[in-house]
């Protein structure tokens, strides 16, 4: 008896969150099914197209060249879950570089350089977490002042490219190793690099799924408000996610230096946006609250090999990948736009 | 000043007019450090012949013309909660389109020119379109709308020019940088035009106070009947426009558009013209005098640092600590008046941190 009695009232005051939960894992997984569908349409078409795509050494390339780009945008995954944005880390990675050649360049011990590196990175995103936490700057502008300081200060440093001696240790980062020596340049490679990457995406998946910050992460992009009034640690969680990602930044920084060997102050121009559209591609919303670091990764193939496609072609002029990865991360913001509006209706 | 500040609405007053007053304090002081180094600075000359006038200052007005244009654009955009991160890449793509279309004409006539003003002004207009249409219509967030033109837009301009900088000559638009106008540079004189157009514009009907208005309570700006969609399409439009004529302006005096460095970093001039010039990041009131003054202090400021031999390259930097400290400032000042607020009887003991 008492349980007919209960059972009415007991749906009766989580009326209006219920048809949401249950529409959720649809509509938020949707966006990151759309970017693993586009990013196999992409090697279906390039391999009916130009060919020699599904093979090892393209596809290790394209995680060796993309490594960088995935550890920022991982980065980007943590701050753009709690809606906020930051468009320091292009500029970040131009004066940790600088100042990591320079400082290697000039003897200086590589352990001690890459963790100096880090660690600049990680002092312009506390920077800027502090601007946002605790003087209500707007996430874009005080990211924004970021970015123009770090790459006035890179300017300051040099204006032309420093070249990393050939016999670095720091170079030692990307190595090939041969995992599967397959006929002629066919091989399985990797680098420590993408293993570097790798780890880090492994940790932030547990960070963000299995730890009670990465809940907070998630509950401060639904409502900071809301996770305030639960007793959330906010303030803390919003400061560490922006040294999160400047570190990130860091550690980009000193991959992408290994890879290519030489810093400029314009290095890492727009990468902001190509990381931002990486987060975006994979299913992350632009508001906050919803999304997947594996779908940023997959977002960054997507740009990758985007990228590869467009050389391969020839037929694009190199000067249009902006305006098309503008393009594309225009589309996914609408499409989320679009499921947003949808999942408020219903 | 302590005094005053007893009703609220006197401290709103000042705590508006503040901010100019500092900028002007500022520009005074940049003023004051170059007449130590050199004192000649401040002189004019005045050319017997053409009767055109020369000297340090003429060429602060001359350089703050384009810093004004995205000013002026960039704080009704911010008046309305928006941003507008594109302002420099359209300057770019101004100038581009300018440029190569009195490269391809090649034949230096005033039509020509005319032509390459319109046009560049047309296209500006429409990547302004664009952005007013996503941040009103689809309701994106004004600054990734901006941010995503801000790249396609510094892109674009490289496929106008086919990622050259291009280079033409024509000796109207050349004379809208290098002429003068009553011995004042034309650049200058068609700046403060267009400013003074705008500021009737905005302030002799009601444009202004719908656009604060939108600013300060969307919400209950559409309950008093005030359409948001139209507005927001034209202060992206305006800036955009606005933009265009910068873009045009600092083409113009080397005739030649570098694709990848005119107008770059722009957008974090326009800004901080705006803050300077008292009006808040938060959107809501704004003061075109104030962002105007804003654009002589950073003009000042460039000036400044190429005249102590500072690397310009590190101007950025002067800009970013700037920007930042004024931020500072806005959020206590704005924590200030809220304490103020809530003991508004008590004793208004905060006025010394705003002071």
């Amino acid at each position: 008896m008492t349980s007919v009695i209960e059972r009415p009232s007991a749906p009766q005051s989580p009326h209006t969150p219920s048809p949401v939960s249950r529409l959720k894992p649809n509509l938020e997984t949707l966006p990151t099914l759309a970017a693993i569908v586009i990013f196999v349409g992409m090697i279906i078409y390039g391999e009916i197209a130009y060919g020699r795509i599904l093979q090892f050494s393209t596809l290790s390339n394209l995680f060796i060249n993309n490594a960088y780009l995935i550890i920022l945008a991982v980065g980007l995954t943590f701050v753009i879950l709690t809606g906020g944005v930051d468009l320091s880390v292009g500029a970040i990675i131009a004066i940790s570089s600088l100042v990591g050649v320079m400082l290697a360049n000039a003897g200086w011990n590589p352990f001690v350089v890459i963790v100096l590196m880090i660690l600049i990175g990680s002092a312009f995103g506390a920077a800027s977490g502090i601007l946002i936490q605790y003087f209500n700057v707007q996430p874009f502008i005080a990211t924004l002042a970021m970015m123009f300081l770090a790459r006035g200060l890179a300017s300051m440093l040099s204006t032309t490219p420093e070249r990393l001696a050939d016999e670095s240790p720091i170079r030692t980062l990307s190595t090939e190793w041969k995992v599967i020596d397959g006929p002629k340049i066919n091989d399985l490679v990797t680098t420590p690099n993408v293993i570097i990457a790798a780890v880090v995406v492994i940790i932030a998946f547990y960070i963000l799924h299995k730890t009670r910050f990465g809940r907070t992460v998630y509950a401060i992009g639904g409502s900071e408000q809301s996770a305030t009034l639960m007793g959330l640690p906010v303030v803390r969680t919003k400061l560490a996610i922006y040294i999160i990602s400047g570190t990130l930044a860091g550690l980009a920084a000193v991959v992408y230096t290994s890879k290519l060997g030489i810093a400029q102050n314009i290095t890492g121009v727009g990468w902001e946006l190509d990381a931002i559209a990486a987060v975006i591609i994979g299913g992350t919303l632009l508001t906050g609250g919803a999304g997947f670091v594996l779908g940023s990764v997959i977002g960054a193939l997507v740009l990758g090999l985007m990228n590869v496609l467009i050389t391969r072609d020839g037929s694009i002029p190199p000067e249009a990948t902006t305006i098309i990865t503008g393009a594309i991360l225009l589309v996914f913001v609408l499409l989320q736009r679009l499921v947003v509006s949808r999942k408020r209706k219903t | 000043m302590s005094n005053t500040s007893s009703s609220s609405s006197s401290f709103v007053k000042t705590s508006v007019k503040q901010p100019y007053i500092w900028a002007i304090a500022a520009l005074v002081l940049l003023l004051i450090i170059n007449l130590i180094k050199d004192p000649s600075y401040l002189g004019i000359s005045v050319n017997a012949v053409t009767g055109d006038l020369s000297g340090n200052l003429i060429d602060i007005l001359r350089a703050s013309a384009p810093i004004m244009m995205i000013a002026v654009g960039m704080t009704l955009v911010i008046a309305t909660r928006g941003i507008d991160l594109s302002v420099g890449s359209v300057m770019a793509v101004s100038g581009a389109v300018s440029m190569e279309f009195m490269h391809d004409a090649g034949d230096g006539s005033l039509g020509s020119a005319l032509m390459a003003i319109a046009l560049a002004l047309g296209i500006s207009a429409f990547l302004g379109l664009i952005n007013g249409l996503l941040v009103s219509i689809v309701g994106l967030q004004p600054f990734i709308t901006t941010l995503i033109m801000m790249l396609a837009g510094r892109g674009l301009a490289k496929v106008i020019t086919s990622g050259q900088n291009t280079s033409a000559s024509n000796e109207f638009f050349r004379w809208i940088a290098n002429g003068t106008v009553l011995g004042f540079p034309v650049v200058f004189v068609i700046g403060a035009v267009i400013v003074a157009i705008v500021a009737l514009l905005v302030r002799r009907s009601a444009l202004g106070l719908m656009i604060e208005s939108i600013g300060i309570n969307p919400k209950a700006a559409r309950m008093a009947g005030i359409r948001p969609v139209g507005l927001l399409i034209f202060v992206y439009i305006l800036s955009a426009v606005l933009a265009g004529v910068a873009g045009i302006f600092s083409t113009a005096s080397v005739m030649t558009v570098e694709v990848a460095k005119t107008g770059f970093s722009s957008e974090m001039d326009a800004i901080l013209a705006v803050v300077i010039g008292g009006t808040s990041l938060a959107g809501g009131k704004f003061s075109l005098t104030g962002s105007v003054i804003g654009a002589l202090l950073i003009a000042t400021l460039d000036k400044t640092i190429v005249f102590l031999a500072i690397p310009s390259s590190a101007t950025p930097a002067f800009k970013a600590i700037v920007i930042v400290a004024i931020c500072l400032l806005q959020s206590q000042r704005v924590r200030a008046l809220f304490s103020q607020r809530r003991a508004r009887t008590s004793t208004p003991r905060k006025e010394a941190v705003s002071a």
